[in-house]
């Protein structure tokens, strides 16, 4: 894998403009990268998914250079009819199209950035690989009160053109004061056995508010890895939603720094999945402040021989007084192949705090079936009854109406 | 009056050392000392290749380090492996052969070895550094033919027993501690209860450190035959020492068909001065299998003492319709760290397991909870419910919770609820206004907090850990 690295870097740096600033701190994550190769079991947060060997088993040898030259085709049908947005599409992590046409252009400030985030590159190898092979950075700036008025829609699709292979991709926030954004990350994936590596980082100044909703529906072989960083101050709001059910393999990772006071964050996840599928969400609040919030609801539904793992952290530094978190994670198990796990973790340095976590698993409820079918429902819809409403519960809890609406029918439930 | 007996409860009152001649082997940890501490025993061959094979496997096991409570790395080479009262070179045939210093040791601890003084009916084995001093109710026991004596008398007297179980629970190709336990253990108890006999009086075993520089570590291994019932009790003081000691016991438990084990632990090692200086590391395998069908284990423990607690006891749920429980109050307090926990491995249909943790950290003190909860895809129909609580005292500890939980079947259910917070305001007040101060106060909210575990305790022992708790918690309001 080493050598096919090297070549792809070469390849990859000699085929693209990046300035010798750009190439240095490149050379430098690639380092990091060959130093500590991919995520194995060894280490606590790969623990229940080892993505060094699924990697290995789905894929096998992966190329590392992705053409960011060529010109790629984007067909509109894709496109969301139901509500008026601005668009973000980006194939094969290339970014192709930028348009804000229901914005004011005064408001916002697009630009690329000549170096990544560092504060983001915590001991993680998987971000040092995404620093190296990710194309010019985008940076999306939402100017001192101004709220967007459409939400926002990033279309990730990939195309057939590509096939095992590493594709990184990066982009970043940022909201400065009393401003506010909602984004919907869609995944559209036409293509096979592919590593897909996402990096995203928001920074919230204060009052600001993100409300990030992640959708992965469709059915596809490529393996995931998505990493949101979330950096948030005084008495700013994120709500981050993900919906995890098309891909082969994803690990939603959202690391929330809660850094000013009355600061609150909320992580909900659905994992709805069949077949061999392995979904993953990780949770990391750490709160760093006083009166701050943290509430997160995972919930699954595992059919088949698939399997879903939740690890949730809650972390409250010494000077976070008075900090209140919440988790509740839950898991139907519908057939005998399907299995759950689960990691609630509490680190607690506070004692002003109210901090709880909750996490059962288990089959359908007998008695709720029996219910429903003892009022004329065959023994299918009243199961599937009993699941739309399990689920619905986590869609519920998104703020924006109009959103909620799309998702559900996207989604399909109802 | 209740000020000045606060005052003296303060200091760690098993903190005396016996100035008893002791008779050592060569520090260090070899092959030699090994052959020294088997010979010293009179131990059969097989044993002895037993004990070595473990040493074999200790070669190229490395010590873990993924706990969170840190310690400076332990020079094994600079230890003592067995120690014993010089008088015991042939050991006492009954209680007026007992060096009298011995005898005042247990006194001063206040586990008396004569029968005729003890009421209340607990047949102690007393265990000083690394070998059994007395086992007291010695008759009544065998007329029942239950079995309890320390376990170099068990490897003389009842080879195939020991040869049978010993190690079928905690191998010797386990973890780094336990593996080291196996080739250097010491002594320890052990205990057989024949098919459907209830044991009719608690088995307790007390142990104590004396000697400097020595690690200790004992082996106990407890079997309950079909059908049979047993309460076991293990206790524990050391004196104080301003350098660490390592304490590694291995404790297996095998209950058979309907059989049912009651494990508890009231551990109170020296903890170290309030600076963290000194204190026992507890770094202790315990593990139970419950291998017949309707088969329970329950582990009950009070943690207060030692400057590090590493340990999880755990249950392997085999037999069908088997249970395993775990009830828990650690206490940490200054500079003392806890990792502790437990682990339900589901094998059996029909298998049920509860865990209940109360962890209070008070002082420079940090405090974890780790869990595992597995239940296998053949465990059909099996539930577990678990339920970790923290209560946290300033802020300048930590509490944490860390479970795991594995369901890999869907007949089977897993519930975990955690929460964290602090002793309210309003209950404070609410004490305090009807005449309690505020250490009173503290430990009555305390004592309640942990009710769900006190209960658990024989009666004897619930009193002694109630006022545990209220010590342990000295100084850390205000």
């Amino acid at each position: 894998m080493e050598q096919k690295l090297k070549t792809d870097f070469d390849k990859f740096i000699s085929t693209s403009n990046f300035s010798n600033q750009e190439i240095k701190l490149k050379k430098e994550a690639l380092d990091n990268f060959f130093k500590k190769g991919f995520p194995s079991k060894k280490l606590e947060n790969w623990k229940f998914s080892d993505i060094n060997q699924i990697i290995q088993k789905n894929i096998g040898e992966l190329a590392f250079y992705n053409d960011y030259n060529v010109e790629n085709e984007i067909n509109d049908d894709i496109f969301i009819k139901e509500i008026e947005h601005n668009k973000i599409v980006i194939v094969n992590g290339k970014v192709e199209r930028l348009s804000f046409e229901y914005e004011e252009k005064d408001k916002i400030n697009l630009s690329t950035l000549d170096n990544f985030n560092q504060n983001s590159n915590e001991d993680n190898s998987l971000l040092s690989l995404n620093n190296c092979f990710s194309n010019k950075i985008h940076n999306i700036l939402v100017k001192k009160y101004y709220s967007f008025k459409k939400p926002l829609i990033i279309y990730q699709i990939t195309n057939d053109k590509v096939s095992n292979t590493n594709i990184n991709f990066q982009l970043n926030f940022e909201l400065e004061e009393n401003s506010s954004i909602k984004i919907i990350n869609l995944s559209d994936d036409n293509s096979e056995k592919n590593f897909i590596n996402n990096l995203f980082n928001f920074n919230l100044s204060k009052n600001s508010i993100l409300k990030n909703y992640k959708i992965d529906k469709k059915n596809n072989t490529n393996i995931k890895y998505d990493y949101s960083s979330i950096i948030q101050k005084e008495n700013s709001i994120s709500e981050t939603f993900i919906f995890s059910s098309g891909s082969h393999y994803i690990k939603n990772e959202v690391n929330c720094n809660l850094e000013g006071k009355y600061s609150s964050a909320f992580i909900n996840g659905i994992h709805q999945l069949s077949k061999n599928k392995h979904h993953e969400i990780r949770s990391n609040t750490k709160h760093l402040y006083e009166n701050t919030k943290s509430y997160q609801l995972i919930k699954s539904v595992i059919d088949d021989s698939s399997k879903s793992v939740y690890q949730g952290k809650i972390y409250v530094d010494s000077k976070a007084q008075k900090t209140d978190g919440y988790q509740l994670s839950r898991a139907v198990l519908l057939n005998e192949q399907a299995e759950f796990n689960a990691k609630p973790e509490l680190e607690i340095y506070a004692d002003d705090v109210k901090c709880s976590h909750g996490s059962a698993s288990g089959s359908l409820d007998e008695d709720s079936i029996f219910y429903l079918m003892s009022r004329g429902l065959d023994k299918k819809t009243a199961k599937e009854l009993l699941i739309n409403g399990f689920l619905l519960d986590v869609v519920e809890k998104i703020t924006d109406e109009e959103i909620k609406i799309l998702l559900k029918n996207m989604i399909g439930l109802n | 009056m209740r000020d000045k007996q606060i005052e003296n409860l303060k200091d760690y009152k098993y903190g005396f050392s016996t100035d008893i001649e002791s008779f050592k082997a060569p520090k260090g940890l070899n092959e030699e000392v090994i052959r020294f501490i088997s010979n010293i025993k009179k131990e059969p061959d097989w044993l002895l290749q037993w004990r070595l094979k473990a040493f074999e496997r200790l070669k190229v096991l490395e010590e873990p380090d993924w706990q969170k409570p840190k310690y400076p790395k332990i020079d094994y080479q600079d230890l003592y492996y067995y120690s014993a009262p010089k008088s015991f070179k042939e050991k006492p045939k009954n209680l007026e052969d007992l060096d009298p210093k011995l005898l005042e040791t247990y006194k001063k601890l206040g586990i008396p070895l004569q029968e005729q003084k003890r009421l209340n009916g607990i047949a102690v084995d007393a265990v000083f550094d690394s070998v059994s001093v007395a086992t007291t109710f010695k008759d009544t026991l065998t007329e029942k033919g239950i079995i309890f004596c320390s376990i170099s008398e068990a490897i003389q007297k009842h080879p195939d027993l020991v040869r049978k179980y010993l190690g079928s629970v905690i191998p010797i190709t386990d973890h780094f501690f336990a593996t080291l336990n196996s080739a250097v253990f010491t002594d320890g108890s052990f205990v057989y209860i024949p098919p459907n006999v209830k044991c009719p009086m608690e088995l307790s075993t007390y142990f104590r450190i004396n000697a400097s520089d020595t690690g200790q570590f004992e082996r106990t291994l407890i079997i309950a035959d079909k059908g049979s019932y047993v309460s076991y009790l293990e206790g524990c003081t050391a004196p104080m020492r301003d350098e660490n000691q390592l304490h590694a016991a291995n404790v297996e438990l095998i209950a058979l068909d309907d059989a049912e084990i009651k494990y508890s632990t009231v551990q109170n090692w020296y903890p170290g001065d309030k600076d963290g200086k000194g204190g026992i590391y507890n770094f202790v395998t315990k593990r139970g299998l419950c291998k017949g069908k309707n088969s329970k284990i329950s582990w009950t423990q009070v943690e207060t003492g030692s400057a590090i607690t590493w340990k999880y006891p755990s249950c392997i749920l085999k037999g069908d319709n088997s249970i395993g429980e775990f009830y828990s109050i650690a206490i940490t307090n200054n500079h003392q760290k806890a990792d502790t926990g437990t682990k339900m491995i589901h094998l059996g249909k029909n298998t049920k397991s509860k865990i209940i943790s109360k962890g209070i950290s008070a002082g420079k003190s940090d405090m974890t909870y780790r869990g595992l909860v597995d239940i296998s895809k053949n465990a059909a129909n099996s539930t577990n419910f678990t339920q970790c609580d923290s209560l946290l005292m300033g802020n300048k500890c930590g509490a944490h919770t860390v479970p795991y939980i594995k369901n890999k079947n869907s007949n089977s259910s897993i519930a975990h609820e955690a929460t964290t917070s602090k002793i309210s305001e309003d209950q404070l007040h609410y004490c305090q206004q009807r005449g309690l101060n505020q250490e009173e106060a503290v430990g009555l909210i305390v004592n309640g907090f942990c009710k769900e575990v006190l209960q658990q305790l024989p009666m004897e022992f619930a009193v002694e850990a109630q006022k545990l708790v209220g010590i342990s918690l000295e100084g850390s309001v205000g």
